[in-house]
């Protein structure tokens, strides 16, 4: 055993040695011990560097409100974790863990000159700093705030270890295994409900567990012994899960709550055999009990942050639980009484301890047991300042004047090798606010409590603001036999008795001899922001708690201000002269402890991260040496590269090849939905601008669909297969969006038409053969079947026969060119498919894909919607009047065609570019401009299509220009990094004007 | 994330649900007779009322269907669920 390690407790067993490393170095802890309590029973305190000043740091508490304590695990490993605290990580053998933000070593830190320049590192130093001039900013300043910037490394590899998620409904959750929380669960699932009680460390019992002092007594046993039994009660019964390692992320509204399960977190790597590593549970409960507990507050004063400073409860839980004392030299300075119970344990093992108290007295129980035992201490005193660079070697304390605001008398110093602090306590009321709860401020004892209004959540228990054992036993009896409407709680005739706290006082900001600027008096530890920066914050103006939390970072830290957010606030009232109460607090956000990326994702990675759609004949395309594009969820080949073809060679060879013979495309994404009703028809008419109501019986027809504001938003080829019985088609990505919008017309606006929707996307493959030698293909595929443009023109659909496998061919074109699609069930997609290829042998089909596709369609001046449109473009501003009836009295987006807005003529015009040099292929998205001396550069549109098209043997763009209708063969400009790229506006139909072609 | 009553499925998580906006909003049967300041008011004029708000929810990962639901946009206490076409509950 370590000098430090003086105490034999139930919950560490010092049978079983565990060795692990800090920084590098190897040490020894017990089965049972945190990495904090290993360290410290080592006698090591110092485990990291501030954040602005990179002041050495020690271990300030035993949980997850631990500001100092950061760590990087398993450094150097796929499997490492920053900013881990050492007060939460299970000890297990082999652990590696290192300290972080020092460089180059912890006890030697460069960093550390920021210390000695702190006067020049105020409140806001960043915002302030790096404004000027704005040259600095990407090459010094930027880089500079990124070297210091952040705590931990962040992991290089991906995450090898398996996350999960799990739902779960419940009754009651019960939140926090402490005492009130303990009651609360048994009493829930004594009376028939599913209960289950979370608890964020390895077992159950929270503070009360370790709490052997004779001042406070359940039932005749010690409170710790009597909570004991409790628990060994509470594990027989059957409605209960118990949840121990899981910590509760978020509290949303209906009762939805996350909470986190540390799996195999505290299982050496060897023995984790492939397990889970954390768990995230998304709980659906009928009630929530909130029993978070409570948390010690700090005392601000100067130089309040060196090694060895340590909450007083904590440095009782590290006695009594882990059996380390923190020192072997003791003071504790304290507000309240709750500290003297450290005090006593420490007596009782041996350990010096002597009591600084703010208060003049006190009178309770417990003052009188440390009194009786001849504890010494100094009433009505304050510490003015701690010494000892890298850990904490003597204090000096000096009276409080009578009201408390000043010191007077003479300094005492007094030697310690550590100081424990108590400030009072701070219920965890974040669960409550985050849950909607509102908060009332109590004068008192100066926290904010709950106010209960809400039917479905109840508060018990420290964090509810009852902070003495018989207060937290009954209250939490009484409060859940009423909220979950028992009769009989079990603990109705329970017997209680406790020391009771009865002087109270108070002072955020403990008052000094020498100027508050010349100390360093820490409120957010791990942020660095003192008491000085948030005055100055206020003498610099700001006066919302919210803009001095970001302006000071106050709170902003990992450990997000669950130690500094109430200082900061009573410095401000105080400096400010207001009520507390009045100032209200900063949102709590959820994760109450932060999550892992890998439990928010759970097993959504790699291939699990999205769906992925594929057509049945994709294997094709694999073989075949697609390359694939994702549009939306689908793959697409996207180009077949030959012979280590670029996406560039590969495309124009088959764009070539499509207008010369005969290409074929795999279109069995585009969107299909399947339309019936009596008033299919007439829905067709309101849905599309253009008119329906005449298609013939076998037709096809382009349609094109608009928002209410008259802004294009998809089009596609809609074919009549019967009287009834319309096929529509969408474009790919826009598939599920026309679905749900046509649904909701459907049902909310025109209820009285009868007509019935059905997505058949999945159900139909779609080969598209285009190209002169398309018809010739075709008719080697269904040789019974006459394409004469007369028995099969184009725009038109007929059923057919392949391999006793019905189809519909589609005599529609994408290209321009003489085109047909063969649709099938999807089953056979691939048969058809190669089908189609050994038919088209001889005539050299080339398969292309969506960039070829993008080409000929570009050639031809076709749009895509998405790409040539981006919902400010009309069917006007695209140049396809035409296809807007004049003569329907109503389509969907008509009447904002004949909007003010709409009608402008210097709207963003569809318009065709070519380039002066034809060989000059623009960048899609580059901007346009008509005159490049003028100052600021007016933009004028911007391109949105640009190909070089091997047809036409020069370059193509399509793009949107102001006014661009009316520019036909003005020269415009496209300024790029280096150059400016002189164009002409032209026609955007580049391809055979005259429809030749389709009938070729 | 609440729970939401749908009235063809009963009790759903919000994540089957998406929210279209206010409801009892009616297209206009003579759109073309309007001015544009009639029309703009149908088309971009939204309440958003912090509070008691009338809105048309759609089971989009369920039933598929529209309906009408009023929430207390506040605190996302939902006071009633009712079928498109049903006359609005007065709350
Ligand atoms: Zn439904």
């Amino acid at each position: 055993m370590t000098k430090y390690r003086i105490n034999k407790t139930r919950f560490v067993d010092q049978t079983k040695t565990v060795s692990f490393t800090f920084d590098g170095k190897k040490y020894h802890g017990f089965e049972g011990d945190t990495l904090a309590s290993a360290l410290l029973s080592n006698g090591i305190h110092l485990v990291g560097r501030s954040f602005k000043y990179h002041r050495p740091r020690g271990i300030m508490s035993c949980g997850s409100e631990e500001p100092n304590a950061i760590c990087q695990i398993n450094d150097n490993t796929d499997l490492t974790e920053p900013n881990a605290r050492a007060t939460e990580i299970e000890l297990y053998e082999g652990l590696k863990a290192s300290s972080q933000n020092c460089w180059p070593s912890l006890n030697f830190d460069i960093g550390g000159i920021n210390n000695l320049i702190a006067t020049f590192i105020p409140a806001g130093f960043y915002y302030k700093t790096f404004m000027w001039p704005k040259s600095f900013w990407k090459k010094i300043y930027e880089p500079l705030i990124r070297l210091s910037a952040g705590l931990g490394k962040s992991p290089t590899q991906p995450d090898p270890d398996i996350y999960d998620h799990k739902h779960e409904h419940c009754d009651v959750l019960v939140i926090g295994g402490g005492i009130s929380g303990i009651i609360s669960a048994k009493i829930a699932a004594k009376n028939n409900l599913k209960t289950i009680l979370i608890e964020d460390k390895n077992i159950l019992g929270g503070s009360t567990i370790y709490q052997n002092n004779k001042n406070f007594i359940i039932d005749n046993q010690k409170s710790n012994e009597w909570l004991m039994n409790e628990i060994s009660e509470l594990e027989k019964l059957d409605n209960l899960i118990i949840k121990t390692r899981t910590s509760l992320a978020a509290f949303h509204s209906y009762n939805y709550l996350l909470a986190k399960e540390n799996i195999s977190d505290h299982l050496p790597l060897d023995k984790k055999n492939g397990s889970i590593r954390q768990r995230l549970w998304k709980i659906r409960a009928d009630k929530v009990i909130v029993a978070a507990g409570a948390i010690e507050r700090p005392l601000i004063f100067n130089n309040n942050d060196r090694p060895g400073i340590i909450l007083a409860n904590s440095v009782k839980k590290y006695l009594d639980f882990y059996g380390v004392s923190t020192g072997l030299n003791n003071i504790i300075f304290t507000n309240n009484d709750s500290a003297y119970e450290t005090a006593v344990s420490l007596f009782e093992k041996g350990i010096s301890v002597k009591i600084v108290d703010i208060r003049k007295k006190s009178s309770s129980n417990i003052v009188k047991n440390a009194d009786d035992l001849g504890i010494k201490i100094y009433w009505n005193s304050t510490v003015v300042n701690t010494f000892g660079y890298k850990k904490i070697k003597s204090i000096e304390i000096m009276n409080l004047s009578e009201d408390g605001s000043n010191v007077t008398g003479n300094k005492h110093k007094i030697q310690c090798d550590c100081l424990s602090i108590s400030g009072g306590w701070t219920p965890m009321v974040h669960m409550h606010t985050q849950s909607g709860g509102k908060l009332d401020f109590r004068e008192i004892d100066q926290v904010f409590v709950p106010t209960e209004k809400s039917e479905n959540h109840i508060n018990v228990g420290s964090c509810n603001g009852d902070f003495e054992l018989e207060e937290i036993v009954k209250n939490t009896n009484n409060k859940v036999k009423k909220f979950l409407n028992i009769n009989e709680g079990g603990f109705d005739k329970i017997s209680v008795f406790c020391s009771k706290e009865s002087e109270k006082k108070n002072i955020w900001l403990l008052p000094n001899t020498i100027s508050e600027s010349k100390t360093k008096s820490f409120i957010d530890f791990q942020n660095d922001s003192t008491a000085k920066d948030i005055k100055l914050a206020l003498r610099e103006g700001f006066k919302s708690i919210e803009h001095v939390k970001r302006y000071t970072t106050t709170g902003m830290a990992t450990d997000q201000g669950k130690l500094s957010n109430m200082h900061a606030l009573g410095i401000i009232a105080d400096t400010a002269g207001v009520k507390m109460g009045s100032l209200g607090t900063t949102t709590f956000r959820p994760p109450f402890t932060p999550l892992t990326f890998g439990a928010i994702v759970g097993r959504s990675v790699g291939k699990f991260f999205d769906i992925v759609r594929k057509t049945s004949i994709h294997e094709w395309h694999v073989q075949n040496n697609a390359k694939f594009e994702n549009v939306g969820q689908w793959k697409r080949p996207w180009y077949y590269p030959i012979n280590n073809e670029n996406l560039h060679e590969a495309v124009q060879r088959e764009s070539k090849a499509a207008r010369d013979s005969a290409g074929i495309l795999d279109a069995s994404t585009l969107g299909k939905i399947d339309i019936q009703g009596s008033d299919a028809s007439e829905f067709l008419n309101r849905v599309y601008t253009n008119a329906w109501l005449k298609l013939g019986i076998g037709k096809c027809r382009y349609g094109l669909m608009l928002n209410e504001d008259g802004m294009v938003y998809d089009d596609g080829v809609t074919t009549r297969l019967g009287e009834n019985h319309y096929l529509m088609t969408t474009t790919t990505g826009g598939a599920a969006n026309v679905l749900s919008k046509l649904e909701d017309y459907l049902q909310t606006e025109w209820p009285e038409l009868d007509v019935y929707l059905t997505s058949v996307t999945d159900h139909y493959s779609t080969a598209s053969i285009c190209g002169p030698n398309s018809k010739k293909i075709l008719k080697k595929l269904f040789p019974n079947k006459d394409f004469s443009d007369e028995a099969f023109p184009h725009m038109s659909y007929q059923d057919a026969i392949i391999d006793k496998i019905e189809c519909r061919i589609m005599r529609i074109s994408f290209t321009g060119e003489l085109s047909y699609e063969i649709n099938v069930e999807s089953k056979y997609g691939k048969s058809l498919w190669e089908n189609c290829i050994a038919a088209g042998e001889e005539y050299k089909i080339t398969p292309y894909g969506t960039e070829t596709m993008h080409l000929l369609r570009a050639e031809k001046g076709f749009i895509i919607v998405g790409q040539d449109t981006d919902g400010t473009m009309t069917p006007i501003d695209l140049q396809m009047d035409w296809i807007v009836s004049k003569k329907k009295y109503d389509f969907i987006g008509k009447r904002s065609l004949y909007r003010s807005d709409t009608m402008r003529e210097d709207r963003k015009q569809l318009v065709g570019l070519l380039t002066d040099d034809p060989n000059e292929i623009l960048e899609e998205g580059a901007q346009i401009v008509s005159e490049l001396d003028k100052k600021p550069v007016e933009m004028i549109g911007h391109v949105t299509s640009s190909y070089f098209s091997p047809n036409l043997n020069k370059s193509i763009a399509l793009a949107v220009v102001k006014g661009g209708k009316k520019m036909n063969g003005q020269k415009l400009f496209v300024p790029m990094e280096n150059k400016n790229i002189n164009v002409t506006v032209s026609d955007f139909i580049f391809l055979d004007k005259e429809n030749k072609r389709i009938n070729a | 994330m609440f729970v939401i009553n749908c009235p063809y499925c009963g009790e759903r998580d919000q994540s089957e649900f998406s929210c279209g906006g206010e409801a009892h909003i009616v297209r206009p049967k003579q759109p073309t007779e309007l001015s544009d300041d009639e029309w703009a008011e149908y088309l971009f004029m939204r309440k958003n009322i912090k509070g008691v708000q009338f809105e048309r929810w759609n089971h989009a990962h369920g039933c598929r269907k529209w309906f009408n639901m009023v929430r207390d946009t506040s605190n996302d206490k939902i006071h009633a669920v009712y079928k498109m076409g049903e006359k609005p509950p007065v709350i």
